[in-house]
């Protein structure tokens, strides 16, 4: 569990991050969103002391960050930024190894920690193990850099708009792999994004930045259904709300007993999913199938309902 | 880069520089033309070979300290503490070079007396400034996010001293070094005049004498060094920028 404790980073006149406080639970994400300026970048650099805070504490296992060794704090949490920062001069398994051998890793952990994180993010390791990161593409780059983060199977990691610098459909894929492979191994990461799609998508928690301060820190679902400032209702757009609302809900949770004609929709599919399916087909009821077998029947109304604002 | 006749020519020019070192009888003929007698074709009172060997040690002792130095205090002046210290290092080492190497040489031989002493520390102060700059540019130019990550990781500053910033800034320092290491091989020749055993004392032996022959001979090993080692060492920062993936420097 990660506390932050009315941390305060003050430069001159600008209070560039205002008295936050939040806790971040352990094995979670943690979305950090904002307008550029708002005081992300600080606030996450704060955590493993990149800046040093004006005032406020951040406890990791209730243990007091400001206590430790910066260098000793930072090799405990992982670290992926934009632009991925990899070192141009050493090959992809010396990167991702980096961190495993500053604390003293023996040699054969170091190898197999490196073949089993690039087999984790789909790169076959002989052939990648040995390349630079000259000779790979953005995507690729960036996938070495979170698995570099990773490698120590930090307590922490914190992200700075990790995906920042990939193309739309990489940058998809890249999420999703990162949702896979958190669930897989636990991890606990704090993310910094500018994009509400992002944090809504990647966050078990969002917590909303303007001018320094936290506006609103809450579940995905919650932010969208109820903003608690204009501030936040302006970032979830308000055309999108209903839809952003549906792509949060299972299928499953909104199925109903009976029967409906054409093709199924998976049960683990959203809301939304079903929706563009329904409105494709003109249909009124989709069957709800799982594992191969239908198992009930959504509705467009029970859809509609589910996508109502909440009172 | 290392094609076929690039090859073969770097293997002429190297066996034509040993040939003239070591065996300088066997350019009689070719230098004959050009000598008042045939007899004063080749320089003969002092060894060309280690009138040779003294120069280019001359050359590596002054262009090694420069280096060190010169990187040194890059180092020390690129750290966040130093950054007020730049434009004085930088006026000092230009002021330097502003020096002409005679009045160099002038000044210290009170201090050192002849010999190889003054021109050791003319050839070092030469070569500081090259190496100086080069070694600034890279440190100011190392990419951002790299060096941002490696702080985040829980490298310590020595660690990313060695591990991280010097490797990067490398090829650029050596661009440097290459300058400094050739302006110091023809810059060496003058030594000879305050007595340093340098390939110079072939070419003043043939100003003095009106011999074009030794000029000849003289400037032709200096020359060849200068092109062999230029060569090597622009081949050695391309390896090395290539192996980082930046685009090469020359
Ligand atoms: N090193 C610094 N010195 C002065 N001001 C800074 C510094 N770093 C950030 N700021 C200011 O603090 C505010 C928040 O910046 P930042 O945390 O980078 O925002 P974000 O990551 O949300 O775009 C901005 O107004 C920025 O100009
Ligand atoms: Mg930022």
């Amino acid at each position: 569990m990660i506390e932050i404790d009315a941390l305060t980073k003050i430069y001159g006149e600008t209070r560039a991050v205002d008295a936050v406080s939040m806790t971040v639970e352990t094995s979670s994400i943690t979305a950090i969103v904002g307008t550029s300026g708002s005081g992300k970048t600080t606030l996450l650099r704060m955590v493993n002391r990149l800046v040093e805070p004006s005032s406020g504490e951040v406890r990791i296992n209730g243990e007091r960050t400001a206590d430790m060794a910066p260098y000793k704090l930072r090799r405990r949490i992982g670290y992926a930024i934009q632009g991925h920062g990899l070192f141009p001069h050493h090959s992809v398994g010396r990167n991702i190894g980096a961190v495993p051998r500053l604390l003293g890793w023996s040699k054969k952990d170091i190898r197999a920690r490196v073949d089993e994180l690039l087999e984790l993010f789909g790169m076959e390791p002989d052939a990648f193990r040995d390349r630079f990161p000259h000779e790979l593409s953005g995507g690729q780059q960036q996938r070495v850099g979170v698995a570099r983060a990773l490698a120590s199977r930090p307590d922490l990691m914190l992200m700075d708009e990790p995906f920042g610098a990939l193309d739309p459909i990489i940058r998809a894929r890249a999420q999703e792999d990162l949702r896979r492979i958190q669930r897989q191994l636990g991890s606990t990461i704090m993310l910094v994004t500018h994009d509400m799609d992002e944090a809504i998508r990647l966050g078990d928690r969002v917590a909303v930045m303007d001018g320094g301060k936290l506006v609103q820190y809450a579940p995905p679902e919650e932010i969208v259904s109820r903003p608690a400032s204009d501030f936040v209702a302006e970032m979830v757009g308000d055309n999108e709300r209903p839809i952003r609302l549906l792509a949060l809900i299972p299928v499953a949770d909104a199925m109903e007993e009976g029967n409906a004609e054409g093709p199924a929709v998976a049960a683990t599919a959203s809301l939304r999913d079903a929706l563009a399916m329904g409105l494709w087909s003109a249909r009124d009821a989709l069957p709800v199938e799982r594992d191969g077998e239908v198992v009930g029947r959504v509705t467009m109304d029970a859809i509609r309902a589910r996508a109502e604002r909440p009172e | 880069m290392t094609s076929w006749p690039g090859l073969v020519l770097r293997g002429v020019i190297l066996a034509l520089v040993v040939a003239l070192v070591t065996v300088p009888e066997a350019f009689r003929p070719v230098f004959a033309p050009v000598a008042p007698t045939p007899q004063q074709a080749i320089y003969t009172r002092t060894s060309i070979l280690s009138l040779a060997m003294s120069h280019l040690a001359l050359v590596a002792i002054a262009c090694a300290a420069a280096t060190i130095v010169a990187v040194t205090l890059a180092i020390a002046v690129s750290r966040p503490g130093g950054a007020a210290f730049r434009p004085l290092s930088r006026t000092i080492a230009n002021v330097g070079q502003t020096f002409p190497p005679v009045a160099v040489l002038a000044l210290a031989v009170p201090a050192l007396g002849f010999g190889s002493g003054p021109t050791l520390v003319a050839l070092f102060l030469y070569g500081l400034l090259p190496v100086f700059e080069n070694a600034m540019t890279a440190f100011a130019t190392l990419p951002k996010t790299t060096l941002d990550a490696a702080r985040g990781m829980g490298l310590t500053r020595a660690q990313r001293l060695w591990q991280v910033e010097l490797p990067l800034a490398l090829p650029v320092i050596l661009t440097g070094v290459r300058l400094s290491v050739v302006i110091s091989l023809g810059t060496a020749t003058i030594g000879s005049t305050v007595a340093a055993s340098t390939l110079g004392e072939v070419i003043i032996a043939g100003l003095l004498t009106n011999n074009t022959a030794f000029v000849l001979q003289g400037g032709l090993i200096v020359g060849l060094f200068a092109v062999l080692i230029y060569d090597a060492f622009v081949l050695l920062e391309v390896w090395l920028a290539r192996r980082t993936g930046r685009a090469t420097t020359r």
